[in-house]
């Protein structure tokens, strides 16, 4: 017996859209005069709001940096072109490897940790009968405390000393106390930590609405011809959750890519430079090293982290499509 | 048209988000006085320094009716300094640190005040050393003097007494520190010692221990360039110290990323027994972090190898982008604000008497701006205001005078400070840290960025 992945074509959910009832509108021949007839001028009007406002505070931040990453700039008199020079001198940064392979650290750690536990635990959630909306806001509960509130919190439980909170509770087991953020050894896993805690309720939560979707239909087939739990989530609830995986997993690599807060709020990129990331190293450039503020090489970096996530997601897409799709 | 209407509600929505926007950048004086907004307390400062302050406002807007001064929060972090001043949320009057003011002037962010110090009689009371920090080179000077501090050895007292230690005998020798702050260490379980290792300050302090044992982390060639000399006997001494302490004695404690915010909210928490800073923290320490006055002590840093005490301070700025009739306002503001309790008995008291009413800290050490003679004719003046445990701060006050204030290094301060943070943590999150390598590191990493 094969466990089909594909939902019944004949029985969508409640959930779903209504199939269009009406044919798709022929096609017009687009000039201004049928475009004004057909309502484009008011269309354009309730566009235009939300057009400008994104104009002003997503767009044009984003056309100034790539064209500041060729100038150099105090951000007070007027900027000077220096053409690639931004982008050798951040290529020629000493810490700049350090950067990447700490990011990098932090992104494999974070997909080992991060990645499968929200799946697990919504998995486990959704076979809850009682209390789900309970459990649901008990997962969700991080993602509600303020990031910089959370950092804090943490700081508290990563005491260094053997009355802190996480080595009390490792002394209840014999376990010597642990440097948790003073060590270059354990500095990123316990940010990695927190930052798994942080996040998790917000996926948990996606992933619980996803599991919605999958018919029921499915588990009880697969009931019938006696599969086991492991089997159900291997054979069923994975496969129909295939799309949202794949989604999730290059949008958790493009966060993970882009990690700042904890680094700068917990260590500072200490010890020992142990937890300087890619932003971290942008922040550095823009705000710490100079107090003119090296803005273009921060752009320059900046932009360059644009382009290989650009590329990567591209790059995953192109290679994902065949599988998510099927 | 198929929907006037729909167009005309959109358009009005359109209309009055752009005004929305718009109305975002208005602003102006509606009283017809000239509005100054200049620099108060660090976020989080106590409700009673806003009464002091709030108290001197109202004092100087009698005596300058034409002049509204408004208090903005303000703390000086030179990360977000140029967004501030070019995102015009910095307030017309400031101050900047001594280290930062040469790279401010070079970037062209301070306004020239060469012409109002002259007129007002200044050019010739400061101290020549003080004032040349803030002049460029061709004579033009960008800032007021106001405040100068030496390095102290700051201890808590009632750590020291019940580690069994006397707190009114502090330490003289590095040595001396070192034993204390085991004692301290084993008998209290605070950290005995600690420094400051983040967001520059480690290298701050580093630079500081350098001084103080004799070494040098930087030479001025004379010519507008400089030579990176970190990997110096001094330098090496103070990072031995450091791994002495940490490895060997346990006396550091557990948390070995502090900068100047933390490690000041620690001591005064009463988990640090020893730690060095500016000699004038007292008033931070009591306004900002709630310290207890009688936990307070302070004391020289100890000198070797004829070495001296980093000094440093600040300077009152005008912003660059104000207009001249700001401007004038802002000197005015100064001159009263900063400058005249330096000078004039009735200024000095006043300030003093309304420090004092406030519950203020006054009397808190300094090194003079002017000269020793007026520093101290100052203290007489205001000497019944003084509410600071001087008693407790002996040691400093009677040792100052007999060691070398040292300037800071002047090329590429910060950055290379920035670059001794990792250093410093290396050596107390690592314990096979090579010292010489990552000075050998640290002083070419410094050497190419003073070439740059």
């Amino acid at each position: 017996m094969t466990l089909t992945a594909k939902p019944p074509a004949a029985a969508p959910s409640a959930g779903e859209p209504a199939p269009p009832s009406t044919p798709a509108p022929r096609r017009r021949t687009r000039n201004l005069r049928t475009w004004v007839q057909g309502g484009g001028l008011s269309t354009l009007a309730f566009l235009a709001p939300m057009l400008i406002v994104f104009a002003i505070f997503s767009w044009s931040p984003i056309v100034q940096s790539i064209v500041m990453s060729f100038q150099q700039t105090n951000l007070l008199d007027p900027p000077t072109w220096v053409g690639l020079d931004n982008f050798a001198a951040v290529l020629s940064d000493p810490l700049l490897g350090t950067a990447i392979l700490n990011t990098l650290y932090f992104a494999v750690l974070a997909l080992l940790f991060g990645f499968p536990l929200p799946i697990l635990v919504a998995v486990l959630m959704s076979e809850v009968r009682r209390g789900k909306g309970f459990y649901s806001a008990l997962a969700y509960l991080p993602v509600v405390v303020p990031p910089v509130v959370a950092v804090l919190l943490w700081k508290v439980f990563y005491d260094a000393s053997p009355t802190g909170l996480f080595n009390t509770i490792l002394g209840w087991f014999g376990i010597p106390a642990q440097p948790w953020l003073q060590s270059s050894a354990t500095a990123m896993p316990s940010l990695v930590l927190e930052a798994t805690w942080a996040a998790a309720g917000g996926s948990i939560i996606i992933y619980l609405a996803a599991l919605l979707a999958v018919p029921p239909e499915l588990y009880d087939a697969a009931e019938v011809d006696g599969a086991s739990i492991w089997n159900k989530i291997w054979h069923v609830t994975l496969p129909q959750l295939r799309g949202i995986l794949f989604i999730m997993l290059i949008l958790q690599v493009i966060a993970t890519a882009q990690v700042f807060l904890e680094p700068y709020l917990f260590t500072g990129g200490g010890p020992n430079n142990a937890t300087v990331t890619i932003l971290l190293l942008i922040y550095r450039y823009a705000f710490q090293n100079s107090l003119g503020g090296d803005y273009g090489e921060a752009t320059a970096l900046s932009v360059m982290l644009a382009v290989v996530l650009a590329l990567l997601s591209w790059l995953y897409f192109k290679l994902t499509n065949r599988w998510s799709t099927s | 048209m198929k929907s006037p209407r729909k167009v005309v509600i959109a358009g009005i929505a359109a209309f009055a988000m752009v005004g929305a926007l718009a109305a975002c950048s208005s602003g102006g004086s509606e009283s017809g006085k000239t509005e100054l907004r200049v620099a108060t307390f660090p976020p989080g400062a106590d409700a009673a320094a806003y009464e002091a302050f709030d108290a001197q406002e109202k004092q100087f807007e009698k005596a300058n009716p034409d002049i509204d001064i408004i208090g903005v929060e303000y703390e000086w972090e030179g990360p977000t300094f140029a967004v501030q001043l070019a995102g015009g949320s910095l307030p017309d009057v400031f101050t900047v640190p001594f280290t930062d003011s040469k790279t401010l002037l070079e970037n062209g962010q301070l306004m020239d005040v060469t012409d109002e110090i002259e007129e007002l009689g200044y050019t010739d009371s400061f101290n020549p050393v003080i004032l040349d920090g803030v002049t460029d080179a061709d004579g033009r000077i960008f800032g007021f003097p106001r405040q100068a501090y030496a390095m102290g050895l700051h201890y808590n007292r009632t750590l020291f007494e019940q580690a069994g230690l006397d707190p009114d005998s502090p330490p003289t020798t590095w040595d001396e520190v070192r034993e204390d702050a085991k004692v301290i260490a084993d008998e209290t379980g605070k950290a005995g010692y600690m420094q400051m290792t983040q967001n520059n300050t480690g290298g701050w302090q580093l630079t500081a221990a350098t001084v103080a044992r004799g070494g040098s982390t930087q030479t001025d060639n004379g010519d507008g360039t400089y030579t990176s000399t970190i990997a110096n006997d001094g330098t090496k001494a103070s990072l031995e110290f450091l791994k002495e302490l940490r490895w060997e004695d346990d006396s550091l404690g557990s948390n070995f990323l502090l900068d100047w915010g933390s490690i000041n909210q620690e001591f005064a928490a009463g988990n640090i027994g020893m730690y060095t800073t500016g000699s004038d923290i007292y008033t931070a320490l009591v306004r900002d972090f709630s310290l207890t006055p009688d936990d307070y002590g302070l004391t020289v840093i100890p000198i070797e190898n004829d070495g001296g005490t980093l000094g440093g301070g600040d300077i009152a700025v005008v912003s660059p982008t104000v207009d001249d009739e700001t401007k004038a306002a802002a000197i005015t503001w100064i001159d009263w604000f900063y400058m005249q309790k330096l000078l004039d008995e009735d200024a000095a008291v006043l300030d003093a008497k309304t420090l004092a009413e406030s519950d203020q800290a006054v009397g808190t050490p300094l090194l003079p701006v002017l000269n020793r003679e007026a520093y101290e004719q100052s203290l007489v003046w205001i000497e019944p205001y003084i509410n600071v445990p001087r008693d407790q701060m002996t040691p400093f006050i009677d040792g100052i005078w007999e060691q070398t204030p040292v300037g800071e290094p002047k090329g590429k301060t910060q950055e290379i400070y920035a670059l001794l943070d990792p250093v410093v943590q290396a050596v107390l999150t690592d314990q096979n840290a090579d010292i010489d390598a990552l000075l050998e590191q640290a002083d070419a990493e410094a050497q190419a960025l003073l070439d740059e």
